[in-house]
């Protein structure tokens, strides 16, 4: 066995504001792995129950949103009985350092993971000086 | 004059007591999760004649997953590939979970295994398990005797 503990149960989301939601239902943080290489930013997130409609990122000033409405699924003749999980949207927000190629920006969403490529700007990547050992 | 900047949030005991009421007020609807025993968690829906289960894997390949059904027992199995990292990638945030998971299920009842169906979309299975008609329960007509 792996690190497959790591997910035993959904973290709620952080609160931003006073406000209320208007949905009366739970918000999750979706696990996430970033990696990053010289081109680019892959975020992945684990949001099981949401499709591509539902999901939508947002990048303002330098804060990437990802946001996911679940559809709630009708068990009509059956009572849940047992639960080891909540339904619920999800929401998370990261502060990216560095500016990425807006227009650029790809995401994709499949079997309940959503990946998204943020490629990083033209500016960026000649900026970096290279520094020679003296 | 002199403004002082107050954080956006700040801790409300009104706030927190309208949350815990919501709260308690929200068991009377549906069982509130439990802290699942491994990976993944599952949900379980009872019926009159069968059984749905609900579990959330995103991520796998259907393939990834072996559903078995013995007698009342039903076993996932499967595997979480996780990511391969190239040279010249970097972590930043490392939180999805990967690796073989096991899992098993007693049912109430004994399972009709030539019945059972299984699907995987959006990154939950939902495995609909009926109940073996031998295993039913009969209704007894009780005549009067004389």
């Amino acid at each position: 066995m792996a690190d497959t503990t790591k997910n035993l149960e959904k973290a709620p989301a952080q609160e931003t504001a006073l406000a209320e939601r208007t949905k009366d239902r739970p918000v999750f943080m979706p696990p996430v792995d970033i990696i990053e290489d010289a081109n680019n930013l892959y975020i992945y997130a684990d949001m099981p129950g949401a499709d591509e409609k539902g999901v939508n990122i947002t990048l303002e000033n330098d804060v990437l949103s990802i946001e996911a409405q679940v559809a709630e699924v009708n068990f009509d003749k059956h009572t849940t009985t047992y639960a080891e999980y909540g339904i619920g949207d999800y929401r998370r927000a990261f502060t990216l350092n560095e500016s990425f190629d807006r227009d650029k920006i790809e995401a994709k969403m499949k079997n309940g993971v959503l990946s998204i490529v943020l490629p990083k700007s033209e500016a960026v990547r000649t900026r970096s000086i290279p520094i020679k050992a003296g | 004059m002199i403004t002082i900047a107050r954080p956006t949030w700040r801790w409300d005991p009104w706030r927190e007591m309208d949350r815990m009421q919501r709260e308690i007020s929200s068991f009377f609807t549906l069982p509130r999760p439990r802290r699942a025993a491994s990976f993944p968690p599952l949900n379980i829906h009872s019926g009159d004649d069968d059984v749905i289960i609900t579990s959330e894997i995103p991520g796998i390949d259907p393939g990834d997953v072996e559903l078995t059904v013995t007698g009342d027992t039903l076993t996932i199995k499967g595997t979480r590939k996780p990511h391969e990292v190239k040279d010249g990638e970097t972590w930043h945030r490392r939180e999805r979970g990967s690796g073989d998971f096991f899992r098993t299920v007693q049912l109430p009842y004994t399972v009709d295994s030539g019945k059972v169906q299984a699907e995987y979309s959006l990154g939950v299975l939902r495995i609909t398990l009926p109940r073996a008609e031998s295993d039913k329960p009969r209704k007894i007509a009780v005549t009067p005797g004389k």
